[in-house]
């Protein structure tokens, strides 16, 4: 398939598919089992340049768009959705200093985060808040050149892994989700502390672990963009981000349909191969076309965000609403082609069945995006 | 001013374990196979751009640089098997290409190589992959460090200990480790034990991919005919075949108890157990 990519990307694809076949499918069934974070094949990924790719060029980065961070998360999730999410969740932490982060900001944390050699985390689900941003409970108290927080984050991708950490608060409870602000914090800051880390259904191999604040004193220097701008910060992020968990859904239903098709070829029943069945060809066949769809309508919105244009919340959302949905109808039917195989772990389609879940879960649940869209078309219209 | 160069010589070979020999010519068909560069001197790469970065920051509190430059001989297409040693992060490349040089053995290879390392100033190490994929001898580096005069490790397995005028090497042989400290320069040949090459960067690819590659014929080498290429060569190759190969496959009757005996006898007639 032909997508007119540039010398470019193209070379982004390659390096990415080099990354999956050398380095992380060797890896990827025992990472899932023991739940071993890739730390190597993380400084692989920022040795090759790929963090650099949407920072700035005056801040070490490679100043491309998100369409081409879309390329090289599709890509790795082709080979393991754990690494592609700690690869994203990296950019998902460095995306709001980028966007409204100060210049100083910009200087002292970018170029570290696009050589690879610091990972970033985006903080903002709490126990009772991660829809529902307004519900933060996390605060941060303005005392001299510091604010001061006091809460806990759950569930945060690359926590404890990461070195720096973009963290919602709540600096005026009384205004909802207007008087949330972002800080950056970093690893090691006194009163910073890990939690509990997680034991996933999927993406096991990543790091989800709890971050607690105890009277952490942060820099003021370190708050994002102002009082107040944190929930603008978020929502602002996410338009940029979500077209990339499209591209994770269909990196990681591209695999699945890539297995299902070198089985079908190889198994036999009743005298031949069960792709000679007609009913195994129409699911594949419907596997491919959706998730051609699904590519295209996450390259496009990549490609709209990437032009400029303001309004992307509608297009990003539905981008990451069907790439994820497609995901986990693709990579479910792949292990219904594979049959009792496909149950077992000796096949790698069932874990792709249980990390393409979360596609539908995080950046939004996908009831929340339906939400995001239909609330643009009746404020703005159709077009 | 560079200070210290570190060359890396690799070889464009067929990317395939198919080898296929034209039967009439007696050499390998390269149509339609895509070449890559010989799997040994991924490593030598390798090591020559962690020595690099190792190195540089050392260096330069004095003010001091270190370059790495990829060296090979071959025809005008081996600029590719560079091109991507420079994607892999070495610093610059040399094709020494000339019709003359065709034929050559490892004897004129390495004559070849060593008339280019000598138009370098100020190189420490010369780095190879201990052997290539289709030749298969192992001799280039040994030659080549023969015809420059300096000491030669081959088969180093890892650089314990390096600075400017000494390096410390450790080898793996069948039965034990050798350590040595030779001084510089020098060359050594490594194979997959000493590293594992990393992935090309993005900014590599692009570098490569805009590099003019310079190309040293015989000429600019000062190399008479008779020293280079099928003409300087001691060796030629005569003919090159596949053995054939004979099977016969018996299958044996009876019940299990009638199979093993059989089976026991055939394998003790033949001396094998």
């Amino acid at each position: 398939m032909h997508y007119f990519l540039t010398e470019e990307q193209q070379m982004i694809v390659d390096i990415c598919r080099q990354i999956v076949e050398e380095r992380i499918k060797p890896q990827r069934a025992e990472m899932d089992e023991n739940c071993i974070f890739p730390a190597e094949i993380i400084k692989e990924i920022g040795k090759s340049d790929l963090f650099r790719l949407f920072v700035p060029e005056q801040y070490g980065g490679m100043g491309t768009g998100i369409f081409e961070v879309c390329l090289a998360t599709e890509e790795l999730s082709r080979g393991d959705l754990s690494v592609a999410t700690t690869y994203a969740a990296s950019g998902l932490g460095f995306i709001p200093i980028i966007l409204l982060g100060s210049e100083e900001q910009k200087k002292k944390y970018l170029p570290q985060l696009a050589s690879g050699e610091k990972l970033a985390a985006f903080g903002l689900t709490e126990p009772g808040a991660g829809s529902d941003v307004g519900a933060i409970r996390t605060k941060a108290v303005k005392d001299g050149d510091f604010y001061i927080l006091n809460g806990t984050k759950q569930w945060i991708t690359n926590g404890g892994e990461a070195d720096i950490y973009t963290v919602f608060t709540m600096t005026d409870p009384s205004k909802g989700a207007r008087g949330a602000s972002a800080f950056i914090v970093e690893k090691g800051t006194k009163g910073f502390d890990f939690g509990k880390k997680e034991n996933k259904l999927g993406i096991r191999a990543s790091a989800t672990r709890e971050l607690i604040f105890t009277d952490c004193r942060v820099p003021k220097e370190n708050l994002i963009a102002g009082e107040g701008m944190g929930f603008i910060a978020a929502m602002r992020t996410f338009d940029q981000s979500r077209p990339a968990v499209g591209a994770q859904a269909v990196g990681v239903a591209q695999a699945a349909l890539e297995e299902a098709i070198n089985y079908s070829k190889v198994r036999k029943q009743f005298g031949a191969s069960i792709a000679s069945l007609q009913a195994i060809q129409h699911l594949l066949a419907d596997m491919a076309t959706q998730i051609e769809a699904a590519r295209a309508l996450v390259y496009h919105a990549a490609k709209v965000i990437d032009s400029g244009e303001k309004n992307v919340s509608r297009l990003s959302a539905m981008s990451k609403l069907f790439a994820s949905d497609v995901a986990m109808k693709v990579t479910t039917d792949a292990v219904q082609i594979f049959g009792g195989y496909g149950f077992m772990k000796e096949y790698p389609v069932e874990k792709m069945m249980r990390d393409a879940k979360i596609t539908q879960i995080y950046e939004g649940a996908n009831q929340v995006l339906r939400n995001i869209i239909a609330l643009d078309l009746i404020k703005r219209g159709v077009l | 001013m560079i200070d210290i160069k570190i060359i890396v010589c690799i070889k464009q070979v067929p990317g395939t374990t198919e080898i296929k020999i034209n039967p009439e010519t007696n050499t390998l068909v390269r149509e339609g196979i895509e070449t890559v560069i010989n799997p040994f001197d991924a490593y030598a790469i390798e090591e020559g751009v962690r020595l690099k970065e190792k190195l540089a920051p050392l260096l330069g509190q004095t003010g001091e640089e270190i370059e790495t430059i990829a060296l090979t001989m071959g025809p005008p297409q081996s600029a590719e098997v560079l091109k991507e040693a420079i994607a892999l992060g070495i610093d610059k490349a040399v094709l020494l290409s000339d019709r003359a040089f065709a034929g050559a053995d490892t004897w004129a290879t390495a004559l070849t190589l060593a008339e280019a390392i000598k138009k370098f100033d100020d190189w420490k190490l010369i780095i190879l992959g201990k052997q290539t994929l289709d030749g298969d001898t192992g001799q280039v580096g040994p030659e080549l460090a023969q015809k420059l005069n300096i000491p030669f490790i081959g088969y180093a397995s890892s650089i314990l200990d390096i600075n400017k005028n000494r390096m410390t090497i450790k080898r793996l042989m069948e039965d034990r480790y050798e350590t040595f400290e030779i001084r510089l320069p020098a060359a050594i040949s490594v194979g997959k034990d000493i590293n594992i090459p990393r992935v090309p960067s993005l900014r590599g690819k692009l570098k490569a991919k805009n590099e003019a590659i310079p190309v040293w014929d015989k000429n600019y080498l000062n190399l008479k005919s008779s020293q280079i290429g099928l003409e300087g060569s001691y060796t030629q190759v005569i003919k090159i075949f596949m053995p054939e190969h004979h099977y016969e496959v018996k299958m044996l009757e009876g019940n299990p108890d009638q199979q093993v005996d059989e089976l026991y006898g055939k394998l003790k007639e033949l001396n094998i157990i």
